[in-house]
């Protein structure tokens, strides 16, 4: 049976590949895509650890933290579109000036 | 515990191939393979609450909004000019660093699994939407209402940043 | 090997041939009643009254030549129809079609006809639900066509937009009922309301959600691309929508997953509303006569449907879904909420 040590590697594995994927990555989408990856190993960390102490509380705070996540993709996707409409482009290099 | 190493190594390799593949329609579908992965993780947890939440809710919504804002765009897969140059930080120095950098993390880990206690989690029963429901209605229920107007929120923002200007 | 585990192995290759057996009578009676409505024959030649004209269509599918586009994304053009056609049977495999049986006394425990007893039931079908939607956008995409691409970006907009509403149809009967698990909600339906003694209408909760049901039914036809919502596969509009590019077996799969889809919301919509296996003649054992029963009644419905109303256009459509599915069922949600609280329910 897994103890709660192995989740928790798990959870800082995934955070480190989701962090690697946002500092390498050169397309924001797949930047966006890494950000839902460190979510989602923060969610497992939660869930166990409301796991080993008994309660529910973890899986409530894996509720907000997804609701919030929907609500950042969202909005960070629009973000996307209004820049690709400028710059043609998916490249964050591109978008470096401060003023047009 | 078979069936943790399965689904963890599923979850693991599929991050890596999202950060690793140049198409981003590969990407979003690996995820998704990497969410179904978590959600069996969840299970396992015995939160199938969650579990089913993070497929209706990531796999089901989020990545449908990743994989249409990705084909309406429809860019090719990162061939501009800022391409061709070595990325900063994929030349030596922060190469090096991001070596140490690695070499200390899996330390961690190790010692962590090694020095950390070999009981396996507590039996419980499986936690039940009733006691969710309870407790989010009673103790987290200011954090709820504000999660209501978040929402809102987002979905005036998204709108309006991502309309045309009106000519 | 206890004779449970041989019961529920047997259980798995039943329901799952039952699936396709489903697809295929689907496939004739949409063409027999579509053409006894339009005053024609329909189907007459093959076999006895046409009966195995379904046989024919398979056969013929079978033989056609798989083609594929050139520009055609390999990985995700083979990879679409496998996902539909997954989702499709993977979500009746939570849904009960009958009470625990024992088959005449072989399995002493009695076996829950029910592929998988979880008890949060609903919501996977649900989510499963809002899997299949990546079949479609994949297989719009992938073809790399035009109006492959136009019909599966509409078709999954669709989708995902009368799903809200499929939920909070859903949501109602959970506040009525008190519990996720589907075999729990059909318990819930048994017995009926008496009067002076004699029971005058049966506990179903389409009488005590009207409007849900309603809601549910029409979500459900919006949701599995059906008329009056087929917009995206409309053969007048779209040549063929998101299987355009699609020929013989895959196409197939595309097919038997959109009829499969039909028969699990009206399998959802029996165990939810309509009281699942309890009827009042038959004992409890033989209650999946009147699930049957039921379940051919919504798809007979489904059927008339398709060939009596025209079809609704896109804007039409997502506008509906939107502005007025949506806040009926949130309306729906709260009267039902209110009357749960004051009536006691």
């Amino acid at each position: 049976m897994p103890s709660l040590n192995d989740y928790l590697v798990l959870s800082a594995i995934l955070f480190s590949i989701g962090t690697a994927g946002v500092f390498i990555r050169r397309n924001v989408i797949t930047i966006l895509l890494s950000i839902e990856i460190m979510l989602n190993a923060v969610n497992l960390s939660f869930v166990a650890f409301g796991r080993e102490q008994g309660t529910v509380d973890g899986q409530i705070i894996v509720f907000f933290v997804m609701t919030v996540a929907a609500a950042e993709a969202a909005v960070g996707l629009a973000i996307v579109i209004a820049l690709f409409r400028q710059r043609e482009s998916l490249n964050p290099d591109m978008f470096t000036s401060l003023k047009w | 515990m078979i069936s943790f190493y399965v689904l963890a190594t599923i979850a693991v390799l599929a991050s890596l191939l999202v950060i690793a593949q140049r198409n981003p329609i590969y990407s979003v579908l690996l995820l998704i393979a990497s969410f179904g992965a978590l959600s069996g993780l969840y299970v396992l947890l015995d939160a199938p609450f969650v579990a089913v939440i993070q497929i209706i809710i990531y796999a089901g919504a989020i990545m449908v909004l990743f994989l249409f804002v990705v084909m309406l765009l429809n860019a090719p897969h990162e061939e501009t000019e800022h391409d061709l140059r070595v990325h900063p930080l994929l030349r030596r120095g922060p190469m090096g660093f991001g070596v140490v950098l690695a070499l200390v993390l899996i330390a961690e880990l190790g010692l962590g699994l090694a020095a950390g206690s070999e009981s396996a989690l507590p039996a419980r029963s499986i936690s039940s939407v009733q006691a969710i429901g309870r407790s989010l209605f009673t103790e987290y229920a200011l954090a709820f209402e504000v999660t209501s107007l978040l929402i809102l929120v987002a979905m005036v923002g998204a709108v309006v940043l991502a309309r045309r200007e009106p000519r | 090997m206890t004779p449970l585990l041989i019961g529920h192995l047997a259980l798995i290759a039943f329901v799952f041939f039952m699936l396709l057996n489903s697809a295929a009578i689907m496939v004739y009676v949409e063409r027999k009643v579509a053409a006894l409505m339009q005053q024609r024959l329909g189907p007459y030649r093959v076999g006895p009254k046409g009966l195995l004209q379904p046989l024919a269509d398979i056969v013929k599918l079978m033989f056609k030549e798989e083609l594929r586009p050139r520009a055609a994304d390999t990985l995700l053009f083979a990879l679409a129809p496998i996902i539909a056609a997954t989702c499709a049977f993977a979500a009746f495999a939570v849904v009960p079609f009958g009470a625990d049986t024992t088959f005449f006394g072989l399995i002493p425990e009695g076996l829950r006809l029910q592929v998988a007893d979880v008890n949060v039931a609903i919501l996977i079908v649900f989510a499963i639900g809002s899997m299949s939607v990546y079949g479609i956008v994949l297989a719009g995409w992938s073809s790399n066509s035009k109006y492959s691409l136009l019909g599966g970006l509409r078709s999954s907009a669709q989708m995902i937009s009368y799903e809200l509403s499929y939920g909070l149809a859903l949501a109602g009967v959970l506040v009525v009922a008190n519990s996720l698990s589907l075999t729990d909600i059909v318990n819930a339906q048994s017995g009926g309301w008496r009067l002076f003694g004699v029971p005058i209408l049966p506990r179903w909760f389409v009488f005590l959600q009207p409007l849900g049901f309603l809601i549910y039914m029409t979500a459900g036809i919006a949701e599995t691309n059906r008329a009056p919502f087929d917009f995206p596969e409309a053969e007048q509009e779209l040549v063929a929508g998101y299987h355009t590019e699609y020929s013989s077996m895959t196409f197939a799969m595309f097919f038997m997953a959109e009829y499969i889809n039909m028969v699990t919301v009206s399998a959802v919509a029996t165990d939810l509303f309509l009281g699942g296996w309890h009827g009042p003649f038959l004992p409890e054992s033989l209650g999946w006569i009147w699930f049957l029963i039921k379940v051919a009644a919504i798809l007979f419905f489904y059927v008339w449907m398709r060939w009596t109303l025209p079809r609704y256009r896109y804007d039409q459509l997502m506008r509906f879904g939107w502005k007025i599915l949506l806040p009926l069922g949130v309306l729906n949600l709260l009267v039902t909420a209110a009357g749960v609280l004051y009536f006691g329910l």
